[in-house]
C-alpha cells in the first residue's frame, strides 16, 4: 500500500496455517491460560460494539449451569458489510477452530452458526468443510460439534437476542436485558454468541500468541479488523488494516479524489463529513465500526442517502416497541415533507428530538443507532436535506 | 392425504417436532411449493402441536418465508445504498421490461416472481441481486438480460 499509515495486514486470510497444531496448542492450556491469553490480546468484539471478547467468555465460563453454548453470529446484515461472507469463503476452519477455543474455555459441547439466508449459497461448502472439522475433533478426542442454521431474511436477527428467539423458532424479536447472553442466551442457557470475525481473531490469537496481535492497532483498538469498502471508491472490497488510521488516511487511500463523506459503521454508524476527516479516528476512540466503510462522492445527494436508510431501517424494524416502529417512519416522512417544502426546515429539529427519543427509548440497538445517522447527515449536510 | 399434508409431514420427521423446527420446516415448505399456504400453515400447527397463529406469528415475520404464492424463480434484486448508486434502478426497470411485471408481481406462468430486498452482502459489487438462493452481481442491463434468458429456457 502507498499509504505508509496504513498497515496492511494478513493475519486472517493466509493460507498456511497448522490447523491442527493451534487447535492442539490451545486446548493443553487450561480455562483460565486460555482466557487470559485472550484477555491479554485486548481483542474487542469486531460487530462493532466493542465488548472485550475475553470477558464475554470469563462471565460464561463463570456460569454454574453445565449446559453451555457456543453461537456465531453469520448474519451479517449492515448494508455496506460483507467481510463475514468473505471469510466464512476463504477461511471456514478458522472460524470453527475459534468456536472450539471457546467452547473448551467455557465447557460448552454445542455450537451453532446462525448463516443469514441471503448466504444460502455458502451453505453446502460450509456443511462439507464441517465434515472435515468434525473428522479432526474426533481424531482429537475433542466432544464438540457445530450446526448450522439458516435465517431467512431478517436484519434484526442480527442482534443476539432476536438472533436465540430465531433458533429457538420464534419472531425474531429482542429480548429484554438484562440478562445478558452470558447468563441466559441460547434455550436460556449461558451462551457465548460472538460474530464471524471475531471468533476468527480468537482463533489466530492462539496461532500468534497475544503480544503479537497487541502490537497492532492502539490502547483503546487493539489488532487489524477487516474493513468492507463499497460506494464511490475505484477499490471497492475487503481489507485487512491495522486499527487506528484517521478517516482522512483511509481516503488517501481508498476515495476517489472527491469524496465528501465517509459513513463508517454502516446505515447504523456515523456518516464523518470531508471538514472532519483529519480528526477522526477509526477505531473505539473515534468512530467504532463493524466494517462498514461507505465513500460518497460530490455527485451524491446526502438526502438521498439518509433518506435509503430510513426506509431501510423502517423496514427491518421488528416493530416490537413504538419509538422504533413509529419513529422510523416518522423520521422518514418527515425529511419528505421538508425536502417537498410542506414543512418547514425548523422541522429538522423536531425530527432530531425525535431520533434523540428513540435513542433512550428504543429497546434494542436498531432502533436506537437510528440517531447515529441520523444526526451526522443532517447536522453535516443540512442545506441537501432542505433545497 | 394432499401433497402439502405429506410435505409437512415429511419435513416435520427430519426435522423433529419441537418448536425449533417451525422456521426449517417452513423453510422447507418455501423450498417445495415457493410460499407457505395457510392450508401449510395449519398442517404445521397441528403436526407440531401448537397454535396456527402461532406458525402464521413466524412466518410473517421473515421475509424469505413468502405467505403469498410466488413463481419458480424468485428474483430479488438489492435496493439498498451502494446497489441503489450503482444503479439498481435500470437493472428493475430492465426486468421488468423483460418479464412484463411490476415489482412484487408474479408472472402469469408463475415462472418468476420480482422483488426488492434490502442489502444481500455484495455491496462492493452491486447491483446484485438474488435469484432464489443464487447470488448475481456487477450486474449492467445487458448482463440481466442474457442472465434471465437463461432462465426462462430452464
Ligand atoms: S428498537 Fe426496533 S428492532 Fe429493536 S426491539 Fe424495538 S422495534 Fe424491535
Ligand atoms: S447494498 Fe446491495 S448488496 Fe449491499
Amino acid at each position: 500500500m502507498s499509504n505508509n499509515f496504513l498497515r496492511r495486514v494478513d493475519l486472517i486470510f493466509d493460507k498456511d496455517c497448522d490447523f491442527k497444531q493451534v487447535l492442539q496448542s490451545a486446548y493443553q492450556k487450561s480455562n483460565d491460560e486460555i482466557i487470559n491469553e485472550l484477555l491479554e490480546s485486548g481483542l474487542k468484539g469486531r460487530g462493532g460494539a466493542g465488548f472485550p471478547t475475553a470477558l464475554k467468555w470469563k462471565f460464561t465460563a463463570e456460569q454454574p449451569d453445565p449446559e453451555k453454548y457456543v453461537v456465531c453470529n453469520a448474519d451479517e446484515g449492515e448494508p455496506g458489510t460483507f467481510k463475514d461472507r468473505e471469510i466464512l469463503f476463504q477461511v471456514p476452519m478458522k472460524v470453527f477452530g475459534g468456536m472450539a477455543i471457546c467452547a473448551k474455555a467455557i465447557g460448552a459441547k454445542e455450537g451453532y452458526i446462525y448463516l443469514r439466508g441471503e448466504y444460502r449459497f455458502l451453505l453446502k461448502e460450509l456443511e462439507s468443510q464441517l465434515e472435515v472439522f468434525h473428522a479432526l475433533l474426533d481424531e482429537m478426542k475433542i466432544p464438540f460439534r457445530i450446526k448450522i442454521i439458516m435465517g431467512s431474511g431478517a436484519y434484526i436477527c442480527g442482534e443476539e437476542s432476536a438472533l436465540f428467539e430465531s433458533m429457538e423458532g420464534d419472531r425474531g424479536e429482542p429480548r429484554n436485558k438484562p440478562p445478558y447472553p452470558t447468563v441466559s442466551g441460547f434455550r436460556k442457557k449461558p451462551t457465548v454468541i460472538n460474530n464471524v470475525e471475531t471468533l476468527v481473531y480468537s482463533f489466530m490469537i492462539f496461532r500468534y500468541g497475544a503480544r503479537k496481535f497487541k502490537e497492532l492497532g492502539t490502547a483503546d483498538s487493539r489488532g487489524s479488523k477487516v474493513f468492507s469498502v463499497s460506494g464511490d471508491t475505484p477499490k471497492p472490497g475487503i481489507y485487512e488494516l491495522e486499527l487506528g488510521m484517521t478517516v482522512e488516511q483511509f481516503v488517501e487511500e481508498f476515495g476517489d479524489g472527491d469524496t465528501k463523506a465517509v459513513q463508517v459503521g454502516g446505515a447504523s454508524g456515523f456518516c464523518v463529513p470531508r471538514k472532519k476527516f483529519k480528526d477522526t479516528i477509526i477505531g473505539f476512540e473515534g468512530v467504532p465500526t463493524g466494517g462498514s466503510m461507505m465513500l460518497f462522492n460530490s455527485s451524491r445527494s446526502m438526502f438521498n442517502v439518509l433518506h435509503n436508510y430510513l426506509e431501510f431501517f423502517e423496514e427491518e424494524s421488528c416493530g416490537q416497541c413504538t419509538p422504533c416502529r413509529v419513529g422510523c417512519q416518522q423520521l422518514k416522512l418527515g425529511i419528505e415533507a421538508v425536502k417537498k417544502g410542506e414543512k418547514h426546515a425548523n422541522y429538522l429539529e423536531q425530527l432530531q428530538k425525535l431520533a434523540q427519543t428513540m435513542k433512550i427509548t428504543a429497546k434494542c440497538g436498531l432502533g436506537q443507532s437510528v440517531a447515529n445517522s441520523f444526526f451526522s447527515i443532517v447536522e453535516n449536510f443540512k442545506e441537501e436535506m432542505i433545497y | 392425504m394432499t401433497d402439502t399434508k405429506e410435505l409437512v409431514k415429511t419435513l416435520a420427521d427430519k426435522y423433529g417436532r419441537t418448536r425449533e423446527s417451525l422456521i426449517p420446516i417452513l423453510q422447507g415448505v418455501v423450498q417445495e411449493e415457493r410460499y407457505i399456504s395457510s392450508e401449510a400453515m395449519s398442517e404445521i400447527a397441528r403436526e407440531l402441536d401448537m397454535s396456527a397463529a402461532k406458525v402464521y406469528g413466524t412466518a410473517t415475520f421473515y421475509s424469505f418465508l413468502d405467505t403469498q404464492p410466488r413463481g419458480k424463480y424468485v428474483i430479488r434484486v438489492c435496493r439498498t445504498i451502494s446497489c441503489s448508486m450503482k444503479g439498481k434502478n435500470l437493472i428493475i426497470q430492465e426486468i421488468e421490461d423483460l418479464l412484463k411485471i411490476k415489482v412484487g408481481e408474479t408472472t402469469s406462468n408463475r415462472k418468476f416472481t420480482l422483488l426488492e430486498t434490502n442489502c444481500l452482502g455484495w455491496c462492493h459489487k452491486g447491483p446484485a441481486m438474488l435469484i432464489n438462493d443464487e447470488a448475481y452481481t456487477e450486474l449492467t442491463p445487458e448482463k440481466v438480460r442474457e442472465i434471465i434468458s437463461e432462465y426462462i429456457k430452464k
